[in-house]
């Protein structure tokens, strides 16, 4: 697409910029021979001002002209080879998004193999390869660390699970991570899970509090765990399930064990109840490729399940 | 009337410049906050965070000391150089105090958070609608000065002071256009790529106009008077002053290497760039040699030493830029500290030192002494300010390039040899250095406040009577 819509401001740019670039080096030569004679530097040009302000004439420094005169040059070759006047490409035809392309390409011809190669074994296998881990490693420390940590501890009460456990929000199946970097999850909590007339309002939501911190064995108080127990098993169980122990399908966090993505204090959960939350994996089977993401997949996985072998 | 008339105008003079010290110390603070706020991030407290500050600071040090200081000097040497009363009294004085309001708005607005979002040109559109109303009126106390001249010829100093408030009129207005949707808020008239392109134009001509022509000004008549010595070359100055202010419109985009900025565009901004290297050089070459002959003066003259030292950071800087300017050097350079070094190369070492230069000429002569009161004091000022932006600059090419190397390294899996992280780990020893840097600047401007108000103290207040033109008398 041209950047111009229409040829008179293609020649417009063309004329402006040439001729600037002429008139520095012309308005050089020009004063550089005209006065010359004239230069002289023992008398002043004879003006004063205040008192003692006077000038010299001292002809331009040779070596400074000739400083002007090359960037003149240099500007004017430059604009011959490279895109800049209006729509003419340059006489070598550079692009940017063509110099970016060739990169490109020269790197996947390189590099696409030692990732593929791969592609072929399981990610137990890959998990258990000490260079491919190794090549997982740096790729997470370059796309995963922002949010789940140089660790992969992820980031506490922030919404950024940690990787490193045995609990999966998701699944932790080779496949089911394959799945979350390729196509990204989005996990989302609807504020009263979707009917605040069946939660009860904010004290609804105190009492189920009380009731999901009871589940996982956290202090709570015991009649407002009772009264959030009605209130779960007609609203919440649609999710987490009559036991609490969510689906990993739809991404309903297990409400009986330990991990808290928002925090496990009543105010966190009341407001996880009563406000929602939304959380959200970026996809990467697009940018990173589905060579890349079969390393990273087996470098999360060796995460988690090789925390022995670590 | 006649009597008024018959004396230059100093009150305005003396109030920028006693201002000029004041704000010189309050946006340099505020850099050392925001410094010592990157060692330690928990520094960062409340809304007085780095965002937040780091605009206080640039428009503080810029427009709040240098522009007091470009005031104040272009007043005084308008006069003195034209051998007749500032035009206007009272629109002069409107010039001082409309500004000291710009500052002290900018000083509760950026905190606060309101910011039009362009860098350098924050203040939100009342403010600028302020800024526009206060210079068309400093330009027409400037050049109403000019017009009733008694002399036949304008001095150099007065065409660089001159193209400075004309340009600075011309990127204000046009980069500020916005629409209104709030007192506080507004958004840029122009959009996406086009918008990026109007700032830079404006971005990088303030750095043009505003601190290198307006400061220009400022040295050609600063240096030829402390040294005592003609101007080296006449046609040396028409030849830089004209080529700098026609190449610097062009060299904007060179902020936007390797952005959606068409590659044409970014071309032409390479090229002027380039170009702009000679011109600049000029003004070096001019002020400089304008001490041939008289070099033994640099040892005992430490204001001489500030104006001279400003001028070879100048030439650095000038020289950096360019190259800064290759696209293939900006790959590297660029999002990097080498930026900020190579900014406080230009900021703290030409502008701040020329203007310190100037301010400790102008002194004893605005308030009636001999000299300042301790001569002694500003050669200590002058190295303490040395070696404080000498630990600055170099902290941060050393910095700069090593994240630009980090930054590009890969493995030969094709992986990044670092993350972004790590490039931060590593710099936090030179972000140390630079805050020590800053701190000894920041120092310095506070042995000059002392001797600013020492010489002040009992001093005579009075309007120096207008001189006759050379000649007159013949």
């Amino acid at each position: 697409m041209s950047d111009f819509v229409n040829e008179f401001w293609n020649w417009y740019v063309i004329l402006i910029v040439l001729v600037s670039v002429v008139a520095c080096g012309v308005f050089l030569w020009f004063q550089s021979i005209h006065h010359s004679s004239s230069e002289q530097t023992t008398d002043t040009t004879g003006h004063v001002w205040d008192e003692t302000l006077q000038e010299y004439n001292n002809p331009l420094p040779r070596w400074w002209m000739w400083l002007f005169y090359l960037t003149v040059f240099f500007a004017l070759a430059y604009v011959s080879l490279y895109p800049a006047l209006g729509r003419f490409p340059g006489i070598w035809g550079w692009t940017s998004t063509g110099a970016h392309k060739m990169e490109v390409e020269k790197a996947e011809a390189q590099l696409k193999p030692l990732f593929d190669k791969y592609l072929k074994l399981d990610l137990a296998s890959v998990a258990a390869d000490k260079e491919a881990m190794e090549m997982g490693g740096r790729l997470f420390q370059t796309y995963c660390i922002q949010c789940h940590g140089a660790t992969g501890q992820g980031s506490r009460d922030k919404g950024f699970p940690n990787l490193t456990d045995k609990d999966w929000q998701w699944g932790g199946a080779p496949e089911q991570i394959v799945e979350t970097i390729s196509n990204g999850r989005t996990g989302m909590m609807p504020p009263y899970g979707g009917n605040p007339d069946a939660v009860g309002g904010e004290a609804g939501a105190k009492e189920l509090a009380n009731y999901v911190r009871s589940l996982s064995g956290l202090k709570h108080d015991a009649d407002l765990a009772t009264k959030g127990e009605t209130r779960f098993k007609a609203v919440c169980f649609a999710c987490h399930g009559m036991d609490g122990k969510g689906q990993q399908a739809l991404g309903a966090p297990n409400l009986t064990d330990k991990t808290w993505l928002y925090g496990s204090s009543e105010a966190k959960i009341i407001e996880t109840i009563t406000a929602g939350r939304t959380n959200q994996m970026p996809a990467w089977k697009e940018f990173l490729g589905e060579g890349k993401v079969h390393l990273l997949a087996a470098y999360v996985f060796n995460l988690s399940s090789g925390g022995e072998k670590r | 009337m006649s009597e008024i008339q018959s004396a230059y105008n100093y009150k305005v003079v003396r109030q920028f410049t006693v201002m000029s010290v004041i704000w010189g110390i309050v946006g340099m603070l505020v850099g050392v906050i925001i410094a010592a706020q990157l060692v330690w991030p928990e520094l960062n407290i409340g809304f007085l965070h780095f965002g937040r500050l780091r605009p206080l600071h640039t428009n503080a040090v810029i427009f709040a000391f240098g522009g007091c200081a470009l005031m104040g000097s272009s007043f005084y040497v308008v006069q003195r150089t034209c051998h007749t009363r500032l035009f206007c009294d009272k629109l002069a004085s409107f010039v001082f105090w409309g500004w000291q309001v710009v500052i002290l708005l900018a000083a509760i607005t950026l905190p606060l958070g309101m910011t039009s979002g362009k860098e350098y040109a924050e203040l939100e559109w009342p403010i600028d609608i302020l800024i526009a109303v206060v210079w068309v009126a400093y330009a027409v106390v400037f050049f109403g000065t000019i017009w009733k001249r008694t002399v036949t010829h304008i001095y150099v100093a007065n065409w660089f002071y001159g193209g400075f408030i004309l340009a600075v009129a011309l990127l204000h207005i046009v980069n500020s256009a916005a629409i209104p949707v709030s007192l506080t808020k507004s958004y840029s008239a122009y959009a996406g790529v086009q918008d990026a392109m109007i700032q830079w134009w404006y971005g990088h001509n303030a750095v043009g106009f505003f601190l290198t022509a307006g400061f220009l000004g400022m040295m050609y008549y600063f240096v030829p008077k402390q040294a005592d010595r003609p101007i080296y070359s006449y046609r040396l100055s028409v030849v830089h002053f004209w080529a700098l202010i026609f190449t610097y419109m062009w060299a904007g985009p060179h902020h936007l290497h390797y952005t959606a900025l068409p590659d044409w565009t970014q071309s032409v901004g390479m090229i002027f760039s380039l170009i702009l290297l000679a011109p600049s050089w000029g003004g070096m070459i001019n002020g400089i040699m304008t001490l041939s002959g008289a070099w033994h003066k640099l040892r005992d003259d430490p204001v001489l030493k500030f104006l001279i030292t400003s001028l070879s950071f100048y030439g650095m800087s000038t020289f950096e830029g360019p190259m800064m300017s290759i696209k293939t050097v900006n790959a590297l350079s660029h999002y990097t500290d080498w930026t900020i070094g190579h900014v406080h190369s230009g900021a703290l070492g030409w502008v701040a030192m020329v203007s310190i230069g100037t301010i400790y000429y102008l002194l004893p002569r605005l308030f009636g002494k001999p000299e300042m009161h301790s001569v002694k004091l500003i050669t200590v000022h002058f190295w303490v300010s040395t070696v404080g932006i000498v630990l600055y600059i170099a902290s941060m090419w050393i910095a700069g390039v090593m994240q630009g190397m980090m930054w590009r390294e890969v493995n030969a899996d094709g992986t990044l040899a670092y993350s972004f992280v790590e490039s931060v780990k590593v710099s936090y020893p030179f972000w140390g250095i630079r805050l020590m840097g800053g701190v000894l600047f920041l120092t310095g401007m506070l042995i000059m406040a002392y001797n600013m108000f020492k010489t002040m103290a009992g001093g005579l207040t009075e309007d120096a009577p207008v001189l006759l033109p050379a000649g007159h008398h013949a």
